[in-house]
């Protein structure tokens, strides 16, 4: 461990933002801008990947190129495709302890709290993305002993490739839309499950993700398979440092869910402000088998994120839990879709936003249920919160149902911080600001509620930072 | 020693037609330990008088001062008045959804306070407040006047006035919506706060029947805006067989 200052040269640069600080870049200085077919070659060379994995990757890049900007949502006129780096190396061997990471990273998942977390044995174990490559990665043995396969995902395809070929896309196709297909094309890094069947993960998985490369996209594919009569609770938390030009995240998660199995997909996105996060999110239920997504969005420039699950076998269940948070500038466009396709299916959509400062969130939801899928039911609940007067809160329901013995509930509501519970609270000692922030932290405690603890705290920490400045 | 001081107090409010006065030169001095009852028919300004000198933005002070020990509380955000030590109990404190009454004791008295509470004797000091009010313990998981019936919002103001321990507390009709039971109950919390910190209280209320348990060292007759009268307890005795309609005549003549 004599290289850590060789590795490291930029050490003292380190910021002090709580949550945007950046390291010094000097791994991202070799990589190219822009894509091409060369680009993509490039990646897929570098990672030594068998030759039907770049042939997808070219087929996916030309899909992105055929594929119309989506033309409803969020203004995405702001993204530079050419300008942003599309594979970002940070070290060239995987470090399988903490104590062989290199400094500054170390130093910056201290700042997460990483550490911590891992001397509680919280987490069953931390698959931490820095720069497009997972570098540090550790599985308890006890996870290994049942079978459970927890890696991130290049090392999916290298050491299980007949697993990683017959799920890798079956659930989001590459000309799924044009985000999935670039995503397609330079996906890096990510997390492959799988979960054997009956196997119970009684403990959260969980993986930290941040970007760190000025312009730099990141594009991780997550690959979760849960065998029949599985359970696994993944979790993934995102932090940025800020950085002045735009950025892009757009990754891409699929998750099959087998008979009578469940999966839990927790996330908790900070992007710095000025991030376009694009993401798409979708799950597929067998028979009896449960998804649950619990997606909280506080930061970024743009959020545009549905998860989705198809419930195809019969009383199969999906539940979507979001929080959408939305301060100066920013456009929280974030929602669910449910698709009902077999009989005796449920879902249940519960949203709840916050907007301030100007910020703008929408609620974006499809319900679909498809011939032949009777008896299904659907409970849609949207709240939205408005701090102020400037800010924007829209609700976008869509409903589709061919079927005619169906249950369906919707409930929206927009409420504004009033006046007397302010003056209630200030009253009892409280600033204005934690007053508003308790109000706040009380909006969305039936969804922060779900989180795990560390990351409920978090939340709060995150709500309290948005809430500075809020009141004028 | 704490004194709480009101000169000729004006305060207006925005209405559907225009601005209107509602308190008219309001005079009043409380002192620690001293508990002053404010009786006045409705629509009288006695609640205008409580809000205002806990801050509510939407009544103006046009003229007049309030201080606390000699330090202007006009001058003070709502937050700053409740750390200098005024508390309000509210006729009707609102719901905030998803924080729980705990929740919200615990971070109130580390507002007031300026620093946390030590665990140990926080939680026991609440647990006793709480059993003192015949409160049920599982209430404090309870989001915060969330469902809560008229009387269990009264109890509620009435434990963070135990908890908070204000220089002086003003109860706005906390007798309002309760049953003979929860009177005494509520006006034993009272008592015993008062006990404990030697604060002031300023009672505002309707009807004599807490004066029997809230025994006042001062009795004021508000009307029209304005304290009309003042005296000793045995002035409540008075307004319990006469009713107000005497001042309310005395107003209306005045004001023809």
């Amino acid at each position: 461990m004599s290289t850590i200052e060789e590795l490291n040269p930029g050490l003292a640069d380190l910021g002090r933002y709580e949550y945007g600080w950046a390291d010094s870049d000097t791994a991202g200085a070799s990589a190219k801008r822009g894509l091409s077919p060369d680009v993509v070659t490039d990646i897929s060379d570098r990672k030594s990947e068998p030759e039907w994995m770049k042939k997808l990757r070219l087929k996916s890049l030309n899909l992105f190129e055929k594929k119309p900007m989506p033309n409803w949502g969020s203004d995405l006129t702001g993204i530079d495709f050419q300008n942003i780096k599309y594979f970002v190396k940070s070290t060239e061997k995987q470090a399988t302890t903490w104590d062989e990471l290199p400094e500054d990273i170390k130093a910056t998942y201290d700042k997460l709290g990483i550490p911590e977390a891992e001397k509680q044995r919280l987490i069953a174990g931390v698959a931490a993305q820095y720069e497009s490559e997972v570098v540090y990665h550790q599985i308890r043995e006890d996870l290994e002993e049942k079978g459970v396969i927890f890696v991130d995902t290049d090392s999916g395809l290298r050491e299980h490739e007949d697993l990683f070929k017959e799920y890798f896309g079956s659930v989001i196709p590459a000309g799924d839309n044009k985000f999935a297909a670039l995503n397609t094309a330079v996906w890096s890094g990510g997390s492959f499950i799988y979960v054997p069947p009956g196997v119970h993960v009684d403990i959260p998985l969980q993986a930290y993700f941040r970007i760190n490369t000025e312009n730099m996209g990141q594009f991780e594919r997550t690959l979760i398979i849960a065998d029949e009569g599985s359970y696994v609770h993944y979790v993934e938390g995102c932090t940025a440092p800020i950085y002045k030009t735009d950025s892009l995240h757009s990754a891409v998660v699929e998750i099959v869910v087998k008979k009578n199995a469940r999966v839990r997909y927790t996330t908790i996105q900070n992007w710095s402000n000025n991030v376009y996060n694009l993401v798409t999110k979708r799950a597929t239920c067998e028979e009896g088998a449960t998804m649950e997504w619990i997606d909280g969005n506080i930061g970024s420039k743009v959020t545009m994120k549905y998860p989705a699950v198809f419930l195809m076998g019969e009383h199969a269940k999906g539940e979507t839990l979001s929080i959408a948070f939305a301060g100066e500038g920013q456009h929280q466009d974030a929602g669910a879709k449910m698709v009902h396709a077999a009989p005796n299916t449920s879902s249940t959509i519960v949203s709840k936003s916050v907007a301030r400062g100007g910020g703008r969130t929408s609620y974006r939801g499809l319900v679909q249920v498809l011939e032949g899928a009777e008896h299904s039911k659907s409970s849609v609940v949207c709240d939205a919160l408005l701090v102020d007067q400037i800010s924007r809160s829209d609700t976008y329901p869509y409903v589709d149902v061919r079927e005619d013995d169906v249950q369906m509930g919707h409930e929206a509501t927009v409420s504004k911080v009033s006046e007397d519970q302010l003056f209630y609270l200030r009253s009892r000692g409280l600033s204005e600001e934690e007053a508003m922030a308790m109000i706040v932290r009380g909006f969305v405690e039936p969804i922060a509620r779900e989180l795990p603890m560390e990351y409920a705290l978090e939340l709060n920490r995150l709500i309290e930072l948005q809430m500075e400045g809020a009141v004028g | 020693m704490s004194t709480l001081e009101i000169r000729d107090l004006h305060v207006t409010v925005e209405t559907e037609n225009g601005t209107k006065e509602i308190l008219k030169g309001v005079n009043l001095t409380i002192n620690s330990g001293e508990t002053h009852a404010i009786m006045g028919p409705n629509g009288s300004g006695k609640s205008t008088l409580a809000y205002s000198i806990a801050g509510h933005p939407k009544y103006t002070v046009t003229s007049g001062t309030v201080t606390l020990d000699g330090e202007d509380v006009l001058a003070m955000e709502v937050d700053e008045r409740a750390r200098a030590g005024l508390f309000l109990a509210m006729q009707y404190p609102v719901e905030v959804p998803g924080v729980t009454v705990s929740n919200f004791l615990r971070t109130a008295k580390t507002a007031i306070d300026g620093e946390a509470p030590k665990v140990r004797t926080w939680v026991k000091d609440v647990k006793g407040a709480m059993s003192n009010l015949k409160m049920d313990p599982a209430f404090a998981e309870r989001n915060v006047n969330e469902g809560f019936s008229g009387g269990e919002k009264k109890r509620h103001e009435i434990l963070q006035m135990e908890l908070l321990k204000p220089k002086m507390a003003i109860l706005d009709e906390t007798d309002s919506g309760l049953d003979v039971d929860a009177l005494r109950i509520v006006s034993e919390g009272v008592n015993r706060a008062k006990d404990e910190t030697n604060c002031g209280v300023l009672l505002i209320t309707h009807y004599t029947r807490i004066l029997r348990y809230i025994k006042p060292d001062h009795v004021h007759v508000f009307v029209n805006g304005k304290v009309a009268e003042e005296g000793g307890p045995e002035l409540a005795d008075r307004l319990e067989a006469e009713g107000y309609d005497r001042y309310v005549n005395a107003a209306a003549e005045a004001k023809a």
